[in-house]
């Protein structure tokens, strides 16, 4: 009896994954068609733009800064092992353009931004505001997801630029004012080493990260259950699921793109 | 007019509706009233278009809303239909004057006067003008409830539906809903489709009344039918006793 209470349960459970993987297939053709539609809602886009991109600035500051001087610290003491410390800015540079940067950006405004659109969109769908919409004949798919998600894929390219700045900034300050490293090889080495493929590859893989917190994100909130219990679950739902999903999804794409521009 | 037919609905193994049928009176309000769990709720979201039976068919002004394939096609329906819903369904976002706006800004291509005048208007005739600056949150779910009033009828629709207009409203607040509800009717001349479980009080707004129990229609008639009737199940859901029929799900 035990077997076939695990085979059923195994059955149930695919086909409840499968569902659900389809459901939010389906989810995220409706966002790309209501993207291409008309009307286009650019002033809930620019309010979006402010609430995940300017709004997550400050945090991707700090975290940006203090990432950068880490790797300089930990970047000098491993490189004078070979004498090799005027390699410092470069090393800097490159993990947090190609690795550090994207993937920390995504993870901290999955966290911070992402639980806050999942648990909005919770709140409207349990309070009827979603069903509202619909009786208004109004789409909540165009009308709250698409510029959600437009929002999301055109912040996290830029927030990730800024936290390479400040990063190598950070770096800057530890490596140069405290390290005692030579200021000109630190940014000199910086220019020379880092190539304009490295740039597009951190871009890219931001830019994937953004459509994977804007999707994951925005469909956990829409199919948020019953009560303060669901919207909890959905929250905590969309933050381990993209966080995931960003970590598995840089792994293949850093294989890619390596073969692609390396 | 709105005009159910053969309507069938379950969730999983649970029959919620089974073979409902009614024509609700043009311009008259109909309550649908019955025990919590009855299936009220889902019939106006089946009317809606947000929920598809399994089988029968809804009419609106004789259109089908559960043979419409796409939104576009379901919004286009949705054009008869207001809704005032159980929370109100305010947009928190949004003041008291933007949330009454909604529908015109996003289902017109009226001017910015011309808005502005027809939202003036409303929250003249509702009494909403010291809010209208105010937040959803800012303000009693009463207000709330005539706020969620107004911007349903905005559009002007031939079909209003009010889903439970006093659950969570203490007696007065409840009582100001339905004098609501008699004034918006005798101005707008809507058909009103009441879903309520609140007997005898929601007497004072119904031309008509179904009662739903069991997924089928238990009695239909005017409230006088209903205090009338000698039905135990009826008696036993207007005086609210929990002896008889009717058991507590």
């Amino acid at each position: 009896m035990s077997v076939v209470r695990g085979i059923s349960a195994f059955g149930r459970g695919t086909i409840e994954n499968t569902t659900g993987w389809g459901a939010a297939w389906v989810f995220m053709y409706h966002i790309l068609v209501g993207i291409f539609s008309r009307p286009f809602r650019g002033r809930l886009i620019l309010r979006q733009l402010l609430e995940i991109g300017f709004n997550s600035t400050l945090v991707i500051f700090l975290i940006g800064g203090f990432t950068g001087a880490v790797l300089a610290v930990q970047g000098e003491y491993t490189l004078s092992k070979f004498g090799a410390t005027a390699w410092t800015g470069p090393m800097v540079a490159l993990s947090l353009i190609r690795e550090l940067a994207p993937v920390l950006t995504a993870l901290m405004v999955i966290g911070r931004a992402g639980s806050a659109i999942t648990a909005e969109i919770g709140i409207m769908r349990i309070t009827e505001q979603i069903d509202a919409l619909r009786s208004m004949a109004v789409d909540p798919i165009r009308y709250l997801m698409v510029p959600r998600f437009i929002a999301a894929v055109i912040s996290m390219p830029l927030l990730m630029c800024v936290f390479t700045s400040v990063g190598i900034g950070g770096g800057y300050l530890v490596g140069v004012k405290l390290l005692g490293l030579s200021p000109g090889s630190f940014m000199g080495q910086i220019i020379s080493n880092i190539d304009i493929l490295d740039v597009n590859s951190g871009l890219i893989k931001s830019t994937v990260f953004g459509i994977i917190f804007g999707w994951v994100c925005c469909y956990k909130g829409y199919t948020c259950g019953f009560g303060a219990v669901g919207v909890n679950k959905a929250t905590t739902q969309a933050v381990v699921t993209a966080s995931v999903c960003v970590l598995v999804v840089d792994y293949f794409l850093t294989s890619i793109l390596n073969r692609i521009f390396f | 007019m709105i005009s159910v037919k053969d309507i069938h609905k379950r969730f999983g193994k649970q029959i919620v509706l089974n073979g409902i049928s009614h024509d609700f009176m043009p311009g008259k309000i109909t309550t649908v009233v019955g025990p919590s769990g009855v299936g009220k709720s889902v019939l106006l979201k089946l009317i809606l278009g947000i929920l598809v039976p399994e089988k029968g068919d809804i009419l609106i002004e004789g259109h089908s809303i559960t043979l419409a394939n796409t939104e576009a096609e379901k919004n286009e329906i949705r054009a008869n239909l207001g809704v005032l819903f159980q929370s109100a369904a305010l947009f928190d976002s949004l003041t008291v004057y933007d949330n009454i706006a909604f529908p015109l800004v996003e289902r017109t291509y009226l001017s910015r006067p011309e808005i502005h005048e027809k939202v003036s208007f409303m929250l003249e005739a509702l009494s909403l003008q010291p809010y209208y600056t105010k937040l959803p949150q800012e303000i009693s779910l009463g207000m709330r409830k005539r706020v969620g009033m107004a911007r349903s009828l905005i559009m002007e629709p031939k079909v209003l539906l009010i889903d439970e207009p006093n659950t969570g409203l203490d007696p007065l607040v409840g009582q100001e809903v339905y004098d609501l509800i008699k004034l918006c009717h005798s101005q707008w001349k809507f058909t009103g489709v009441v879903i309520s479980h609140e007997l005898p009080e929601v007497f004072q707004v119904s031309d008509r009344m179904i009662m739903l129990l069991n997924g089928k229609i238990h009695l239909e008639g005017t409230p006088q039918d209903f205090i009338d009737s000698t039905d135990l199940a009826v008696q036993q859901f207007i005086q609210g006793r929990l002896d008889g029929p009717i058991t507590i799900q």
